[in-house]
């Protein structure tokens, strides 16, 4: 891997863009200043940055609920997306997605979806438009080891593998689909599912290790770029916080060795350590760093504040490219 | 001008989207050996007009047996610079992929603020009236009229078809079209050169001034046929193609409404929450006041689709019921609510 201090560094940026932002829109659901509610990727940061960082500036992806982290950490900038969550004009959806459904086609970002292992068929879609126009784009679909068991994975992964097409198969094993843990749902390894699909299926055992992610990513995405076809990535990591804001479930369905253990793994906090060791950067420029994260936060809550609602009418826009059916 | 049937407007529509713009695909089952007729030549493959052979396989996809991935597939690659044409075979498959027609097609523009558009067309053609049993003669249009960001078009002649599909493929928007597998070997005149029919215009397939009959794809046929009889009893029938429904050309309806005062509308899809229903409920809210008559609707009963053609045959609208409701609705025959025409079928 040749990265550079700038890409370490970097990829420390956007861990910290992800928990700084998801810490704070945490705190804005429980305060009633989102309405609904958000599902965060703290703890998953070096998961959903080794990935994203692994992509190029014009690469596709797709993703899921947990929806902050992938735009982020494929360089969307926090304002729009804040905006977003608060249902404001400026967000980077105009106000009609919110949370679930962010999207930002300036970074290639095609599209967060509800509707869990959804958006799988898109980013093969994807795959398959830079296939046929032949612009050596990759394409990622990010999705959860819920969503391992969705048969439009199975059908995504089949085909891609007969048409060879550019996409990475990137499962985000948490290791829980909101109360379910994954051993109890899912028959076998995930990983191993790509050998019956003819391609590879990789594990990434340590999820919390950006550089781990980064490694099996690139991988993929590079064999995928010389026209080599799709491969799976299956990286094992942990959410820290709730499936969801707010959620309060009545059985502890994760024991608190568990989670203690992983919390204990904190993915910025060992990359840090291993910035500092490396003498990739000192400890207060990393400091400095994290503050200049936390400025952007606040600067993208002050943005949010200070934007307005969008019209009522705008609930009638942008169902088609040209104007037909409902209007107010 | 040239004789072409309804399957080889299709085929003509698809040949002409896919030599104007290198961006248009056709993706499906079985399409490369042209199963269905309307990707070239198939087995005759040396002949010329094989669509394998012209645009290679890079544009030509044959897929597996999946339908989800399949219409979520062509909906990503819609969202990224290709302009997909979807064979989807029988209209009956499109609930394995629903999700991605609800969920991803129609919602995606509108959810992202407009950053995508989606310029994709899928095609299925409606297998109903040809003893394929319950699970191959769905005309599930009315159930996708009520999912707002799709557009939808029922072409019932060989013009139309050619003309409209070619609108389709340079539409931005998911068009789905439900074509009509009775009228496949229907033939009429079709012009050689390029044409396109813009949505949202009905066609007035025959000026009449006593009735307004609303016909949708294979009953468009029946309704002209119904019209020839009446014209003979002297009552003189409007036909009325909407031709897409969404969007659906409401003003049309209205204007002949206005002028006949009855309308009966032949919709080939069950009752309930059908087009037939739609354009009820907008003639009733826009011209009540000229409706000198209760709207009457022929469709098929809200039972499921028998095989034997004993049961089959005598569901969907025809010549005859069209004709009945004409006559029930101008005074000609007794108008009772409650006849065997327009009640549902006694669900048991
Ligand atoms: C098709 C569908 N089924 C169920 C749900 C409800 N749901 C939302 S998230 C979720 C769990 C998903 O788990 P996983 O895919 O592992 O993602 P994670 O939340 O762990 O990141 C469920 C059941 C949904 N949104 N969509
Ligand atoms: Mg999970």
């Amino acid at each position: 891997m040749d990265l550079s201090s700038q890409d370490l560094l970097e990829m420390q940026r956007r861990m910290l863009r992800i928990r700084r932002f998801d810490e704070r829109a945490s705190k804005m659901v429980k305060r009633g200043q989102i309405p609904g509610t958000v599902h965060t990727s703290i703890g998953q940061e070096a998961q959903v940055v080794g990935a994203c960082m692994a992509l190029g500036d014009g690469d596709y992806m797709s993703g899921n609920h947990r929806s902050h982290g992938h735009p982020i950490g494929k360089g969307s900038p926090l304002g729009p997306l804040m905006a977003e969550l608060v249902g404001k004009a400026t967000g980077v959806c105009q106000g009609k997605g919110g949370s679930l459904h962010l999207a930002d086609f300036a970074v290639g970002s095609l599209g967060e979806s509800g509707i869990v292992g959804s958006s799988i068929p898109i980013a093969t879609g994807a795959a398959l438009s830079s296939k046929v126009l032949g612009n050596g784009k990759v394409s990622l679909a990010f999705f959860g080891d819920g969503a391992a068991n969705q048969g439009c994975l199975y059908e995504a992964m089949n085909i891609s593998g007969v048409w060879d097409l550019p996409v990475v198969f990137l499962c985000e094993n948490n290791q829980y689909a909101l109360s379910t843990p994954a051993h109890t749902v899912t028959s076998g390894v995930i990983a191993d599912r790509a050998a019956g699909f003819g391609m590879p299926g990789v594990r990434v055992e340590d999820g919390q290790d950006v550089l781990a992610v980064f490694e099996a990513v690139t991988a993929a995405v590079e064999r995928a770029r010389r026209g080599k076809g799709p491969s799976l990535v299956e990286v094992v990591t942990y959410r820290f916080n709730e499936h969801s804001e707010g959620l309060r479930l009545g059985t502890d369905y994760r024991n608190a060795e568990e989670k203690a253990a992983w919390v204990e793994r904190d993915p910025i906090v060992l990359f840090r350590q291993h910035l500092e060791r490396e003498g990739i950067a000192t400890a207060e420029e990393l400091d400095a760093l994290e503050a200049e994260v936390l400025a952007e936060v606040d600067e993208a809550v002050r943005f949010t504040d200070e934007s307005p609602y969008p019209d009522p009418s705008v609930a009638f826009k942008d169902l088609y490219t040209e104007p037909i059916g409902a209007t107010a | 001008m040239t004789i072409m049937s309804y399957l080889g407007a299709i085929g003509a529509a698809q040949r002409e989207a896919m030599e104007a713009d290198e961006r248009v695909v056709i993706i499906g089952e079985d399409v490369e050996a042209n199963v269905y007729g309307t990707t070239g030549a198939g087995k005759s493959r040396k002949d010329k007009g094989d669509f394998l052979e012209m645009f290679g396989a890079n544009r030509i996809r044959n897929t597996p047996i999946s339908e989800e991935v399949i219409v979520g597939a062509a909906i990503g690659a819609a969202m990224t610079g290709l302009r997909p044409i979807v064979d989807l075979s029988y209209s009956s498959f499109l609930y394995m992929a629903m999700d991605q027609f609800v969920n991803q097609a129609a919602k995606n523009r509108y959810m992202f603020g407009g950053q995508a558009s989606i310029p994709v067309v899928f095609r299925s053609a409606m297998f109903y009236g040809l003893n394929t049993g319950a699970h191959h003669s769905d005309r599930p249009y009315p159930m996708f009229m009520n999912v707002p960001g799709l557009k939808i078009i029922v072409p019932s002649n060989p013009y139309d078809a050619k003309g409209l599909l070619r609108t389709a493929v340079d539409s931005d928007d998911p068009v789905l079209t439900f074509e009509a597998c009775m009228l496949w070997g229907s033939k009429g005149e079709v012009p050689e050169e390029e044409y396109k029919i813009p949505f949202g215009q009905a066609n007035v397939a025959r000026a009449g001034d006593d009735v307004t009959v609303v016909a949708i794809s294979s009953a468009v046929p029946e309704a002209l046929a119904a019209a020839e009889t009446l014209a003979g009893e002297g009552v003189s029938v409007e036909v009325i193609d909407p031709r897409t429904l969404v969007p659906f050309d409401s003003e049309a309806v209205i204007r002949s409404v206005q002028r006949t005062g009855r309308l009966v509308i032949a919709d080939p899809a069950h009752r309930t929450c059908s087009a037939a229903a739609e354009i009820s409920a907008i003639v009733a809210e826009e011209a009540f006041e000229s409706l000198r008559a209760p709207i009457m609707r022929v469709t098929t009963p809200d039972t499921q689709i028998p095989f034997s053609p004993a049961l089959e045959k005598q569901l969907y609208p025809n010549r005859t019921k069209i004709e009945d409701a004409v006559r029930r609705v101008t005074g000609l025959m007794a108008n009772t609510l409650n006849n065997e025409l327009t009640s549902p079928a006694p669900r048991m």
